[in-house]
């Protein structure tokens, strides 16, 4: 299934902001179903992974203490996230589910 | 009584057999560290910090910025900015010291600046702590945020 993911980018002085949100439920395993009374199985990314221009800028590990819809940003020098640099960003969650977006600043 | 344990047991089975079944389908996947599944679990702070990091000795550094609310009306949905000014930032972590697992979530960094922002659920007022490593070192700031559930202030 596919998720959407959303993909931002903020320059201000001399640094650039790589903002990213995935639609995602986030299910912490905890919650309870109230027409069933059962529990709602986990259901979380775990893994989201930046890249710039093909090479590994940050990976995040989430839980399920992330929010939903969890939201992902970071920060680099704009020298190194230029206008026409690439980004990527690939996510996996505890069901094997996956997702990848690629843009260009 | 005992139905309702037999029914939570076989369904966290369920959940963990899909996962590793997802993991041996797909051995070659894009991440290649694994999620620490561990610290993720981990029920105390110190816990958490030391499955993720290898040890729980934090000082404090006034390079750590936390940028919270003081009071977060939705407790599903609390955004957190951690800014460090510390050199080489390798890694940065969140935990909320009264969720039932108090690790939320981490990065780590290769060239980025010290900068981590996410949006954490909370499950009643607590501490969030932010964890910092850089340089090999691990640095701890925390920032109390009360939560109000019903979203109505008090």
């Amino acid at each position: 299934m596919a998720r959407t993911i959303v993909l931002k980018t903020k320059s201000a002085r001399g640094t650039t902001e790589i903002l990213t949100r995935v639609a995602h439920p986030m299910e912490t395993g905890l919650r309870v179903d109230k027409k069933t009374k059962k529990k709602i199985p986990e259901h979380y990314i775990e893994k989201l992974t930046i890249e710039l221009n093909g090479k590994k800028l940050a990976e995040a590990n989430l839980g399920p203490a992330a929010s939903k819809n969890p939201t992902v940003g970071v920060k680099v020098s704009s020298a190194k996230a230029k206008k026409g640099s690439k980004i990527k960003i690939s996510w996996s969650d505890n069901k094997g589910e996956k997702g990848s977006k690629e843009a260009t600043i | 009584m005992k139905r309702r344990t037999f029914l939570k047991g076989t369904m966290a089975g369920g959940v963990i057999a899909v996962a590793a079944g997802a993991g041996l389908l797909k051995p070659t996947q894009v991440m290649a560290a694994s999620w620490p599944k561990k610290a993720f679990s981990a029920k105390a702070i110190p816990d958490a910090i030391k499955a993720l990091y290898g040890s729980s000795n934090t000082a404090s550094h006034k390079g750590i910025k936390i940028n919270a609310p003081l009071q977060a009306e939705n407790g599903g949905l609390v955004p957190i900015k951690i800014t460090a000014n510390i050199a080489k930032v390798e890694s940065i972590a969140m935990l909320v010291s009264k969720n039932f697992r108090p690790l939320a979530t981490s990065i780590d960094l290769f060239g980025a600046k010290g900068f981590y922002r996410a949006n954490l659920k909370m499950r009643k007022s607590s501490d969030l702590v932010a964890v910092v490593k850089a340089g090999g070192k691990l640095y701890k700031k925390s920032h109390k945020i009360k939560v109000t559930v019903g979203g109505c202030g008090g």
